[in-house]
């Protein structure tokens, strides 16, 4: 099993000064390690489509790199998107899933599937470029040159520990995150366009 | 005897042209076979298919962050299933995402049988979503006005295709 947050600093290192689109926990963790604050667009709102949010991105912007942290319950919500990127296969895009087998930010009860579905098969048979797994982030690390220069769409899943969140939504500290309006100006600016 | 068509594709493309429109996020209609294939034909539009209405919104707000010009295509129907994402991301995140969606069920004539028709503009007015009709060629230019005002409000626009089961097949 992964820690969230080491995972995540493994990758800032590799971003390539990419976009990062990160929705639900990856939000919170991502901003605390985030070193380009301006290419960093949290996606809360219109549950499960943060990586819809990046299939437009990375077709609209096709030299930068994309790069999703999705939720194993935030990709239950949209599955099609697998089919969508696929018909699409951006070469800039890269999916990232924390697979933690629960809903972590509601107290941690498990989706429907845990310990059940492969999303990685699942991406590989929608017919992503290429789907990797890892439960070891040694393993992940030791690869993250190769696996972030694979021509996308790039699916990754990670095993992760759960982090949840079982505080009622009032007394939990305040996220700092950008809100994604504010978000998606500075990212706009900082891509000149 | 063919009937006449009363909104042609080609004036719909023509004001996609005439708003730099750069890719349309579509899942088809049930009428709009003809149109799919002029807008396949025409180089300067990227067709991004959706499996699920819902993404189209999504997908549309990520190439405009990404400095592109999108327009959504989709039914009535789909429209319902989208309701999160217009919320969550094209009205939270003031995203000036114009929808053009085939109005299914819609007539001027006669009673309302079809419940797509019915809920269609009551929803759009829940969700404080501006709208156009659209049900002939004389009406295209509405299809211009819609981008205009997603631009100054920056926010989601709704263009009602009232022509769905006319002009859009051959």
């Amino acid at each position: 099993m992964i820690n969230q947050m080491d995972l995540m600093a493994v990758v800032e290192k590799h971003r390539d000064n990419g976009v990062v689109v990160p929705t639900m926990t990856g939000s919170r963790g991502w901003n605390e390690v985030s070193n380009n604050k301006d290419r960093d667009i949290p996606i809360g709102g219109a549950m499960g489509k943060a990586s819809s949010f990046a299939l437009g991105l990375a077709l609209a912007q096709p030299d930068v790199k994309v790069i999703v942290f999705d939720g194993d319950g935030s990709l239950l919500m949209n599955l099609g998107t697998l089919v969508t990127i696929a018909e699409k296969s951006p070469k800039n895009l890269y999916h990232f899933v924390l697979e933690n087998g629960v809903y972590a930010v509601t107290g941690g009860q498990p989706i429907p599937g845990a310990n059940k579905l492969s999303f990685a098969g699942m991406a590989r048979e929608a017919g992503y470029a290429a789907a990797f797994e890892f439960d070891d982030l040694e393993d992940f690390a030791s690869r993250a040159d190769e696996v972030l220069e694979v021509e996308g769409p790039v699916f990754i899943c990670f095993k992760t520990t759960p982090e949840v969140q079982n505080e009622p939504i009032g007394l939990r500290p305040a996220s700092g995150l950008k809100p994604t309006r504010v978000a998606i100006k500075d990212t706009m600016a900082s891509l000149g366009v | 005897m063919a009937q006449q068509a009363l909104l042609s594709p080609e004036a719909v493309i023509e004001e996609f042209n005439k708003n730099g429109v750069t890719h349309v996020v579509y899942l088809p209609d049930s009428e709009t076979n003809w149109m799919y294939q002029l807008m396949e034909a025409d180089p300067t539009l990227d067709l991004i298919p959706v499996s699920r209405e819902g993404e189209s919104i999504a997908i549309a707000a990520g190439i405009i962050a990404g400095g592109k010009k999108p327009v959504v295509l989709i039914q009535n129907t789909g429209m319902f299933e989208s309701g999160d994402s217009i919320r969550g991301l094209a009205q939270d995140c003031q995203i000036p995402v114009v929808m053009l969606i085939g109005y299914r069920g819609w007539t001027r004539h006669g009673p309302t049988p079809d419940s797509a028709a019915r809920l269609t503009e009551p929803t759009l007015r829940a969700w404080n979503v501006p709208y156009y009709l659209v049900e002939h060629d004389g009406d295209a230019d509405r299809i211009s006005a819609a981008f205009e005002q997603a631009a100054s409000t920056s926010g989601p626009i709704a263009v009602l295709v009232g022509d769905e089961y006319h002009g859009f097949n051959r």
